[in-house]
């Protein structure tokens, strides 16, 4: 091609962000191209839609069927779409490297929108690494993808997904043991005063109560006002404690699904060079994106839960603004025609937020289900670091979390610190008593997902780095 | 030179600039010699090469100039643990050369041959079925190779960690973030600024600035030119252990090893890009592809392994591929830079030479190849 370029745009994750972002780009004619793990369209939230349907499955709820019009458009729309493709780089000069089936290629771009959505939040508590603990999201998959779901397990944490993974596991009639609620009695105190704002979009208020009212209403065990858990067990689970007030009580179970909200999945976002800031309302770190969600890199937009979290609808919307943000940069619409084609969405988007803070605090994790104050909680699963000896590596002088890594190899696992990244920048802001922000997070080495040598060996032809 | 002591604010009898391990080191020996030394470092101890490279304890294939520097490292990394405190994760294995074809071979031959000459036998020429007995996983169409008994790796970052642990115990101040931003001699006496805002004052400063030594050199009139590099490493995944020695190859260019976590790390001198203004790299994954397959190829085990991480560090490289070791022409400087790819074995006798041509003038070990004006004609 005579401008050296692949295509004008690629877009990282065919969930709600990138498959609006892929129609827009797509209707003004543009060469895109989309690179999705998995194998259907959809990302987390409509995981496996089209192999589902309401009328066999409804326990999975009207928020799920709610994505089908979006992936019927992307799969009309004109767009060299990829599924079973994993994207293990991607650089600030607008090159993607990527594996399908068993061959890796590097491919540059006009404009790359990383729409990767979010990941589960690091639930690091005593015992959290034995069999028999899963993560409530990835007993969604299950359900979702295959119809399974996990019988007579302890749900544990906060968070709208918590709630939600229950109902569909009582509507799909999957017995569950017991709900141990950990939202801090005190968030319900913060969160009034975004109450107001929150009203105004009282249909996701209404759905959220809905869940929690469905949850209530059976007979299984809901405790709230729990202010630590933890789960015992040599390898495998075999119970569940939980402290409310200053008792220590037990559940016995097999089973111990967990959720404490979810982070954003900044992994190629931060390791292509984009700006971070650490959000301490979503005790997250979120990526520094402009109105077009457009990054401190000038050729990489981030987009939907993958830059802050804020839902699925918010998701979609943005994806339409950063794909306006990205063809305005391109040079292939003037900035008129961008105001005018986004401002409904740009409407929409700011609606949509206006629960989001009520949430955000409703939900924040307590501080010590984030930070393990027990110094024998492993922190990195890949290479099982344990609190105590990051707290160690601290003592002597790593304050700056790849010293921690060089040190400890916490982080230097096949997740890429997916796992451990937020419990570590957080525990070494706890020890130093500084900023989050300031401490900074793990400098991200390609590849962000693992990569075979023999697929890296397979590479050839690439374009010429400038 | 007989250096006075002080002890008044920031000024020091020695300022070494770079707290990567060769700065580390020469502040380690300076202090061992009761020197007041302060160490300038402007991210912080070992950021850049000496924290991130591949830890090879290496004796076999040095430039042969380095060789007796070499010999007299070795025996230093063997009581490691007494000059720093800490055993740097060192394993002493060995390294081997594998030779993938009878060219490859002869080449090894005379090469070992060369050294013989000069005095040096750690070099030893192996057959097929020794590199086999060494290496099962090897390829088996190899045809031999050379070996290095004694040699093999350490953890870089824990060493960078030793060498600065110990020299603060004895005294070395060691400023981090200190990018140093103006040198100025008078009356003898360095003044040297940081970005920071501090001052400090010395009458000796040695350049261990990595691949950031080059400016400074230039600025003293020491026309070096040395090239920021960035060379690539990349791991995998653990893997069940095969190898417990350090592989290089002949008739290409590759670094093996696998860590007692079952990790391995692959590198191969290919070189990415490096910006010294922004201290980042970017990778050329060409070249990574060139090393896959040539860790492919002598180990085809390595087929499946699941690649983790891949990165390059900025190192400073010489036209020549040989250090700069000794005095500046400008008085009260000495440098040590240089060393991309190889500088890790060195650096323990490397400081003791830069402290012993501070304190005497002079050292035991033949140096004259690293002269700074090497280059001029």
């Amino acid at each position: 091609m005579s401008d050296g370029l692949d295509h004008d745009l690629v877009i990282v994750g065919s969930g709600p962000a990138g498959m609006a972002a892929s129609l827009v780009a797509a209707e003004h004619g543009e060469r895109v191209l989309v690179l999705d793990e998995q194998r259907q369209p959809g990302g987390q939230v409509f995981r496996a839609m089209e192999k589902n349907d309401a009328a066999s499955r409804p326990e999975l709820g009207d928020s799920y069927y709610a994505g089908s019009k979006l992936i019927r458009s992307f799969r009309r729309a004109n767009v060299d779409y990829r599924p079973g493709t994993t994207v293990w780089h991607v650089s600030s000069e607008g090159e993607i490297g990527f594996t399908q089936d068993g061959e890796a290629k590097i491919v540059k771009a006009g404009h790359v929108v990383v729409a990767t959505g979010a990941m589960e939040r690091p639930f690091p508590v005593k015992g959290w690494t034995n069999a028999g603990v899963m993560s409530a999201g990835a007993a969604q998959v299950l359900l979702k993808e295959a119809g399974i779901g996990i019988e007579n397990a302890v749900f544990a944490g906060t968070g709208p997904l918590l709630y939600l993974v229950v109902y569909q596991y009582l509507q799909a009639g999957i017995p569950v043991k017991a709900v141990l609620d950990l939202t801090p009695a005190e968030n319900y105190f913060a969160a009034v005063r975004h109450l107001p704002a929150a009203i105004l979009s009282s249909g996701k208020l209404l759905r959220g109560q809905k869940w929690k009212r469905r949850i209530t209403r059976s007979n299984i065990p809901f405790l709230s006002g729990i202010r630590n858990i933890r789960i015992c067990g040599t390898g495998a689970v075999n119970s569940i404690e939980y402290l409310v007030g200053s008792t220590w009580n037990k559940i016995e179970t097999q089973n111990v699904l967990l959720h404490q909200g979810v982070v954003p999945n900044i992994n190629i976002s931060a390791s292509a060079g984009c700006d971070t800031r650490w959000n301490e309302r979503q005790a997250a770190w979120t990526v520094v994106v402009d109105e077009w969600f457009r990054s401190s890199q000038s050729r990489i937009s981030v987009v939907g839960d993958g830059a802050a979290i804020g839902g699925a609808v918010a998701a979609q919307h943005a994806g339409y603004l950063a794909a306006l943000g990205a063809l305005e940069r391109l040079g292939k619409i003037d900035t008129t025609i961008q105001t005018k084609l986004a401002r409904a969405h740009a409407v929409a988007l700011r609606a949509e937020l206006r629960l989001q803070p009520f949430l955000e605090t409703l939900f924040r994790p307590a501080r010590h289900m984030r930070i393990p104050v027990m110094d024998d909680v492993v922190v990195c699963r890949c290479e099982e670091i344990h609190a105590g000896q990051i707290r160690e590596f601290v003592g002597i002088g790593c304050s700056d979390p790849n010293q921690v890594k060089s040190f400890s190899r916490c982080g230097m696992g096949p997740c890429q610190g997916r796992f451990c990244g937020h419990t570590v920048s957080e525990l070494i802001a706890d020890i130093e008593s500084r900023p989050v922000g300031e401490v900074g997070y793990f400098r991200l080495r390609p590849p962000v997902k693992p990569l075979r040598l023999s697929e890296l060996a397979t590479l050839s032809d690439l374009p010429k780095v400038d | 030179m007989a250096v006075p002591s002080n002890k008044t604010g920031n000024t020091a009898d020695v300022i070494v600039i770079g707290g990567g391990l060769h700065g580390l080191s020469a502040a380690l020996h300076l202090s061992m010699q009761g020197v007041d030394v302060t160490v300038l470092e402007k991210d912080y101890c070992g950021r850049h090469a000496s924290g991130v490279n591949a830890g090879g304890v290496r004796r076999l294939g040095r430039a042969l100039p380095e060789v007796p520097l070499s010999v007299a490292a070795a025996e230093l990394w063997q009581n490691i643990e007494q000059l720093v405190g800490d055993d740097c994760g060192f394993e002493s294995t060995c390294q081997i050369k594998v030779a993938e074809t009878e060219a490859d071979l002869r080449k090894l031959q005379h090469r070992s041959k060369e050294l013989q000459d000069l005095g040096f036998d750690h070099e030893e020429i192996i057959d097929r079925k020794t590199l086999r007995k060494l290496l099962p996983a090897v390829n088996p169409e190899c045809v031999g190779g050379m070996v290095v008994h004694g040699d093999g790796h350490a953890n870089p970052f824990r060493t960078v960690q030793a060498f600065r642990h110990r020299a603060s115990s004895l005294g070395a101040q060691i400023y981090e973030g200190a990018q140093v931003t103006e040198t100025d001699r008078r009356h003898g006496v360095w003044v040297v600024r940081t970005a920071n805002g501090n001052r400090h004052e010395a009458p000796v400063v040695i350049n261990s600035a990595g691949a950031w030594a080059g400016r400074f050199a230039d600025q003293m009139g020491d026309r070096v030119s040395l090239r920021p590099a960035a060379l690539m490493l990349m791991i995998t995944a653990r893997l069940p252990a095969f190898i417990d020695v350090v592989v290089g190859a002949t008739g290409r260019t590759l670094s093996f090893k696998q860590f007692e976590n079952g990790t391995v790390m692959i590198g191969g001198g290919f070189e990415g890009q490096a910006n010294l203004e922004t201290n980042q790299t970017t990778l050329d994954f060409a070249g990574l592809a060139t090393s896959a397959r040539s860790a492919i190829a002598i180990f085809p085990i390595m087929q499946k392994a699941r690649i983790v991480r891949q990165w390059a560090g900025i190192e400073g490289m010489m036209a020549d591929g040989i250090p700069v070791l000794g005095p500046s022409q400008s008085e009260g400087l000495f440098h040590s830079f240089g060393y991309s790819a190889h500088g890790f074995q060195l650096s323990p006798i490397c400081g003791k030479i830069v402290s012993d041509l501070v304190l005497t003038g002079s050292t035991d070990l033949p140096i004259a190849a690293f002269r700074a004006d090497r280059f001029n004609t």
